[in-house]
């Protein structure tokens, strides 16, 4: 037998088949949504996906020793830069969440989520394990989810800047403070809603209350969810199949190959597909999941959990939307809606847990 | 030992809490990962029929086709009404999104003025969301094709190939047939039916359409295409055509209609044939009329406006609406009424001018001397009839003249009648609570004074006295039981006696308008009524409006009578000089065409023209009218 090289050992090849299998489908999809053709979206986001699963190889080959040293460094980077944007955006008269780096358009609030959880992850591998349960261990923490999300907020983001709360929240809750502060949290959280409700831009209310109602406006805001639940529902378990999608295809599906591309494929895939895409990531958040009970630094181990449940959010997040279960806040299906910032992002995550993933296949486990 | 103790927190505690608390956000995770896929589930298992449903009907937009509107035809099954191929081009509002260009790029592409323009703009105002708003009907090929070119840059405008009512012979049928129109919004709100509200789909307004309604209607086809979320049609599904309307088989003659139409010429009036063996109506015809396909193309304001100008009122059905002192036509049914009640026709009379009624002298047209009465009908003496009247009194004569069918409200398809007046004591009372005076009755039978009758009820008292039966008129194939008339042979015989020598008898009063046949001769009376409020003239000139009306009644052949006729010419300031030239003219047509047409030729040529030539003048020069004002009378 011809033994394998350690360099191509290495290689994720599992991982690479369940991300590729995730793609594959995806261009499909985006192939059907173009009726019929490989532009303007199957193509270049097939070429995306490369260009991404090469950066994410990298980002994995790095030393995980790296991203804790830089962690605190990044995040004020990021947190610069995010008000950078703010405030030019405030002086431009409207908002602004992009900077133009001449070959795409980096929206810094999506670098917050990586962030944001390094940030952390390295705050709690640094505080004293006798401090856990003290304030000490909270307010930091706090401070650094609160001021991202509040200029994310200010955007207006509400999708963006939940993500960024979650991902710091999911650290803080695996680095062991006490449980019912989170608890506390979460009432309190509860019996201000009506507060944060009314702190909400008119469209965000007007989202939030059809989606309580959506037969209340069937043809304008609920549109978007009425048609989605139409397409899904009108899938049936086989689907129409391949390219029979008329929902998509007659354009009564709103933004069918970005947010809502999930309707799209099960109009067409049905139950079937739906299911097997959900195990799709089903399999990616268990092996996010097993590589930060595996990891061999508490800072592998939090920064893995914590970009996993970044990658969970937008995927629990989207699909609860596009099935009627949560409102529409503009939030894409990983690795599925078409665009690149989003797929940069989930890609960077991955390569950073697979990082942490060759830190505990290399070293022996310890904690510090 | 004594009480609880948090454990010391250490790095393999840390560990621990880790490791557990991962489970639970995993598990967590995992459990929503569950919740997704039974949502999933749940929409696409329980809910998947309704959502089948909703995704189709979002996809296939169901138009309906307009049903062919069945034939109206005539004895032969010649078309009085038919359809004709029609192009028209419609806005379907839900769909169209940049209104002022669209609008704007048909105005261009149609030529459309600044009054349709107006109009569409109220429309869209008015529709809501699907209900198609007209923009313009029965366009040329050239001007379809060019809206069908440029159909990609014109969103929400549906051209469509459909059917519009026709009718052949126009203005002829006007008010016999009717017409037919878009409904309106309240007939729409009383049925709700989709049809309603389909562009093309017409109602009948008016006439035999209206009351045929129902039969003529058909059932629409149907179209099933897929559009896209913004309206735009991708393909056809499936068609299901149309089924047109039953046919309505009327008794009318239609040539005989066209031709009594063309022959009343630029008169006001009406004329009424009848069949004697069947109360078959054979021509129905008020003139001046309105052209019917006018009114189907949807009627411009202008025209609408210039029919209503006109003084010779061709809105209103003579035939059937209009009411006038029937005149001397009644002279052979007071003579059937006399005899009825013992007055002996060969008993003599003699006319010294009138009639002396206490002080007052009732007037006759000349001084005849001695007659009976056969004689008394031909020359149309007032005299003899007032003294009969004086003898019987007129609530003798009055159940006569209705058994005649005068002051009758007839059973008949589409019509709607004005059935006057045949006045009695008992009547004048309830209606002016004073008794009955002798020269009531003088006047009533000389057909002036409170006797008011339209033609069609005279036409009907001419095919009773010639079939001797209570025939009642039809336009379609209805069963009445036309019984014998209580009246003796005497009596009746008298009476055509009397009408055959106006027409053959030696200086009758329409001694001129003998048909011009062999074998075949015409019996008749002429009449001739006093215009009420006549101060100027003496009704045999001056103005139009003050002139009297010439009435006829007749029928014809002498011997076996066929044919009933009577004839109105409102103004035409005698029955003999007016109305029985045009009888005359009528009845040959059934047995000569060849023969009447010359005659009728020789008239137009007079007139300026067929009855559609004259009617594009008329208008054209009111128009002209209109739009330059004479300013000599403008002060």
């Amino acid at each position: 037998m011809i033994p394998v090289p350690p360099a191509i050992q290495r290689i994720p090849w599992k991982l690479i088949a369940l991300l590729g299998s995730i793609i594959t489908f995806d261009l499909l999809v985006l192939y059907s949504a173009a009726g019929g053709n490989w532009s303007p979206w199957a193509w270049q986001q097939g070429v995306r996906f490369l260009v991404f699963l090469g950066i994410m190889l990298g980002i994995s080959r790095m030393p995980l020793r790296i991203f804790e040293d830089f962690s605190y460094l990044g995040y004020l980077g990021v947190l610069l830069l995010l008000l950078a944007v703010e405030l030019l955006g405030f002086v431009g008269g409207g908002s602004q969440r992009w900077l133009n780096l001449g070959f795409m358009n980096l929206q810094p609030s999506e670098l917050m989520k990586v962030a944001i959880v390094l940030a952390l992850a390295r705050f709690y591998a640094q505080l004293p394990p006798g401090n856990t349960r003290t304030f000490t261990a909270l307010w930091p923490a706090l401070v650094a989810i609160g001021l991202p999300a509040a200029l994310v907020m200010l955007q207006p983001d509400l999708g963006t800047a939940l993500a960024i709360s979650i991902g710091g929240v999911v650290v803080m809750f695996v680095a062991g403070l006490p449980f019912w502060w989170f608890g506390s949290a979460a009432g309190a959280g509860a019996a201000a809603l009506p507060v944060l409700f009314s702190m909400l831009h008119d469209y965000q209310q007007k989202r939030i209350l059809i989606f309580l109602d959506p037969e209340s406006d069937p043809l304008g805001a609920g549109y978007h969810i009425s048609q989605s639940k139409i397409a899904i529902g009108s899938g049936g378990i086989g689907g129409k199949g391949f390219l029979n999608g008329s929902q998509s295809h007659l354009d009564y599906l709103p933004e069918g190959h970005t947010d809502f591309i999930f309707a799209t494929m099960a109009e067409e895939w049905g139950l079937i597909g739906g299911i097997g895409l959900l195990f799709a990531f089903f399999l990616l958040i268990r092996w996010g999941t097993r590589v930060a009970l595996r990891a061999r630094t508490r800072f592998g181990q939090l920064t893995a959990a914590g970009l996993t449940m970044t990658i969970f959010f937008y995927i629990a997040i989207n699909l609860s939307m596009v099935m009627g279960l949560a409102p529409v806040v503009g939030i894409p299906l990983p690795l599925f809606s078409y665009g690149g910032s989003s797929m940069l992002t989930i890609m960077t995550c991955i390569g950073i847990i697979l990082a942490v993933e060759n830190d505990s296949k290399t070293g022996s486990r310890r904690f510090h | 030992m004594f009480g609880k103790k948090s454990p010391p927190i250490t790095e393999a505690w840390r560990g621990i809490t880790f490791t557990r608390r991962a489970i639970v956000v995993g598990g967590a995770q995992a459990a929503l990962f569950g919740t997704l896929a039974a949502r999933m589930a749940y929409i696409s298992i329980i809910d998947n029929e309704r959502y089948v449903l909703e995704s189709e009907s979002n996809r296939v937009n169901l138009t309906l086709i307009p049903p062919r509107r069945g034939w109206i035809v005539d004895r032969q099954g010649k078309a009085l009404a038919n359809n004709r191929v029609s192009l028209r081009v419609d806005i379907i509002p839900d769909r169209l999104h940049n209104k002022d260009l669209v609008l704007g790029q048909l105005k261009t592409l149609l030529r459309l003025d600044g009054d349709t323009m107006e109009r569409i703009e109220r429309d869209l105002k008015a529709a809501s969301g699907f209900q198609p708003v007209a923009v313009a009907e029965d366009v040329t090929e050239q001007d379809y094709a060019s809206v069908l070119v440029h159909l990609p840059e014109l969103p929400g405008i549906a051209p469509q190939r459909g059917f519009a009512r026709n009718y052949p012979t126009g203005a002829a049928v006007g008010h016999l047939i009717g017409y037919v129109g878009a409904p309106t919004a309240e007939e729409y709100e009383k049925v709700k039916d989709p049809l309603y509200i389909t562009p093309g789909y017409k109602t009948g307004k008016d006439g035999l359409e209206k009351y045929f309604q129902d039969m003529l209607r058909g059932k629409p086809g149907a179209k099933r295409v897929e559009v896209t979320a913004r309206g735009k049609v991708v393909r056809e599904l499936s068609t299901q055509p149309d089924t047109q309307g039953k046919t309505v088989h009327l008794t009318i003659d239609a040539d005989l209609q066209d031709y009594a139409a063309r022959r009343l010429g630029p008169e006001s009036g009406a004329a009424v044939v009848i069949d004697t063996l069947t109360g078959d109506i054979l021509a129905f015809v008020s003139m001046p009329s309105f052209d019917p396909n006018s009114f189907s193309d949807g009627i411009s304001n202008s025209e609408y406006s210039w029919l209503r100008a006109d003084d010779h009122q061709p809105l209103i059905n003579k035939a059937t609406r209009g009411l006038y002192p029937p005149g001397s036509t009644l002279k052979p049914m007071a003579a059937i009424a006399a005899i009825e009640h013992g007055i002996d026709p060969s008993e003599r009379h003699t006319c010294i001018g009138g009639y002396r009624l206490g002080n007052r002298f009732f007037r006759c047209l000349g001084t005849h001397g001695s007659l009976d009465m056969p004689h008394a009908i031909m020359k149309s003496c007032n005299s003899y009839f007032y003294w009969v009247a004086d003898r019987l009194g007129y609530d003798a004569i009055a159940p006569t003249a209705r058994l005649m069918g005068l002051g009758e409200e007839f059973q008949l398809a589409g019509s709607n009648q004005r059935f006057g007046t045949i006045p009695d004591s008992a009547w004048k009372m309830k209606k002016y609570g004073q008794p009955w005076s002798a020269s009531d009755s003088l006047n009533a039978v000389i057909g002036q004074g409170y006797v008011s009758v339209n033609p069609l009820q005279l036409a009907v008292m001419a095919s009773r006295i010639a079939s001797g039966r209570r025939l009642y008129p039809r336009l379609v194939n209805r069963q009445f039981k036309n019984d014998p008339l209580p009246f003796s042979a005497e009596a009746l015989g008298t009476a055509r006696l009397g009408m055959d020598l106006v027409v053959n008898g030696p200086g009758g009063t329409a001694g001129r308008s003998r048909l011009p046949l062999d074998g075949i001769t015409m019996a008749g009376k002429t009449g001739t009524a006093q215009v009420r409020g006549l101060n100027t003239g003496n009704g045999k000139g001056g103005t139009w409006k003050f002139r009297d009306h010439g009435l006829f009644i007749g029928f014809a052949p002498v011997g076996d009578p066929r044919y009933a006729i009577s004839v109105i010419i409102e103004h035409g300031m005698g029955g003999s000089r007016a109305a029985a030239p045009v009888a005359k003219d009528i009845l040959t047509f059934l047995y000569d065409r060849e023969k009447a047409m010359e005659a009728l030729d020789a008239f137009e040529t007079g007139w300026g023209g067929t009855i559609k030539e004259r009617m594009d003048r008329n208008y054209a020069a009111w128009k002209a009218g209109i739009a330059a004002p004479d300013p000599g009378l403008a002060q």
